[in-house]
């Protein structure tokens, strides 16, 4: 599609949003998110009317050091700290001024993940946010039909998750390679 | 009946037969696909089926909607593990005497998908697979030497004794989900776990 759409308008209607440079994101508070969305597919200047993606994304907390040269021409370590959060992201479209995309991010915690359900504003999440309740254990207020889409019902875990364990199932095979080598080549298959 | 006495009959214009090769001959050139497809494999299955490779001209061209009308099972591509209760299912419910072809690497073992959370490691874990058809997804020509294959394994069967055909009193219990995995794992009556030449001498280690 076209242009970027200017974000700087959502930042003056709505002090609690930030705008993420990195990512060029908008990062809206979840207790904000419905309303922020509907003025987004209302407003004139927007009319967001099409979410086209939802997706989620997991960080764990990480610290990553980086080497660069400072004015002196010295080297200096920088230590960059990412915490840990869960992110459901939006990417968003206008069919009727044919602009976009948008993207806006919910931040909510690992712990406890949360976020508003989008579905009510835009029909078109109700799928998308029901997988990454599936996927990533991130529960949706205001979702209408919160289930498990992919995985079954009886399913433990959440697997995109960054810290989920894989349940032990590696099976002795005449042919091993990479990673099922190693099981074997240190006894570890069941029969 | 004599071989040699088949083809002089034969030559003088005799064409003499058994009941069971004119059986077989029957119900081997017109097998009846049930009509489903898991995943990427099905493509090919389906341009198979098709005008170019022309799956007819082998009698299985008639892909049905229903097991119930079906003899043939090509298990054409991944069989997730939400999915295999079905695919049971649907095999039990598929008359006698019914045959199993499994497509690609998925089917046969799991594929590239193996150690994955969510695959089956092959399908002959529960149903008895009777054509293995290795590939990523395996060429159509491929899939229809497999026809030929199971065409002349049905040629060679005997109606009175052959399991095929007392299939029915066989067990295929459908697995049920739990939190990681699928109750039973398999099912012993088709499957067994190749033996770990392994495993004896790491208990010695360990005793
Ligand atoms: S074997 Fe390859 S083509 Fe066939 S279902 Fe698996 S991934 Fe797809």
């Amino acid at each position: 599609m076209s242009e970027a759409i200017p974000h700087d308008p959502v930042l003056q209607q709505f002090p609690e949003v930030e705008w993420e440079e990195e990512f060029g994101t908008l990062i809206v508070p979840t207790t904000k998110a419905t309303e922020v969305a509907i003025w987004l597919r209302d407003d004139h200047a927007f009319r967001l009317d099409y979410c086209s993606n939802v997706t989620g994304i997991d960080y764990l907390n990480r610290e990553f050091k980086e080497k660069v040269k400072n004015e002196e021409g010295k080297t200096e370590t920088i230590i960059h700290k990412d915490p840990a959060r869960m992110e459901v992201v939006y990417h968003l479209y206008s069919m009727e001024k044919r602009t976009g995309p948008l993207v806006m991010k919910q931040r909510t915690t690992r712990e406890k993940p949360e976020a508003q359900s989008l579905t009510p504003v835009w029909r078109s999440c109700e799928l998308q946010e029901r997988e990454i309740y599936d996927l990533f254990g991130i529960n949706f207020t205001g979702h209408p039909d919160q289930r498990r889409i992919l995985m079954w019902d009886e399913f433990e875990g959440h697997p995109m998750r960054k810290d989920y364990v894989e349940p032990f199932d590696y099976e002795w095979e005449p042919t091993p390679h990479d990673e099922i080598l190693e099981k074997h080549q240190k006894g570890k298959v069941i029969f | 009946m004599d071989e040699g006495l088949k083809s002089e009959l034969q030559k003088a214009g005799i064409f003499t037969t058994t009941l069971n090769d004119l059986y077989n001959w029957g119900r081997g050139n017109s097998l009846w696909p049930l009509q489903f497809g898991l995943a990427c494999c099905a493509i090919e299955m389906i341009a198979t089926s098709m005008s170019r490779y022309d799956l007819a001209r082998f009698g299985a061209e008639v892909f049905r909607p229903s097991p119930r009308q079906a003899d043939l099972m090509i298990v054409s591509g991944t069989v997730t593990k939400k999915m295999a209760p079905q695919v049971v299912r649907l095999f039990k419910q598929m008359p006698s005497p019914k045959y199993v072809i499994a497509m690609g690497a998925c089917a046969i073992s799991g594929g590239p998908f193996k150690q994955g959370y969510n695959v089956l490691k092959g399908i002959d874990r529960y149903i008895p697979v009777d054509v293995h058809l290795p590939g990523g997804p395996p060429r159509p020509e491929a899939v229809l030497q497999s026809l030929n294959y199971l065409q002349e394994k049905i040629r060679t069967q005997d109606i009175k004794s052959d399991p095929a055909f007392i299939e029915g009193r066989r067990q295929y219990p459908v697995p049920e989900f739990t939190g990681t995995d699928l109750e039973p794992p398999y099912n012993p009556d088709v499957w067994q776990p190749p033996a770990n030449p392994n495993a004896p001498a790491e208990e010695e280690a360990t005793a």
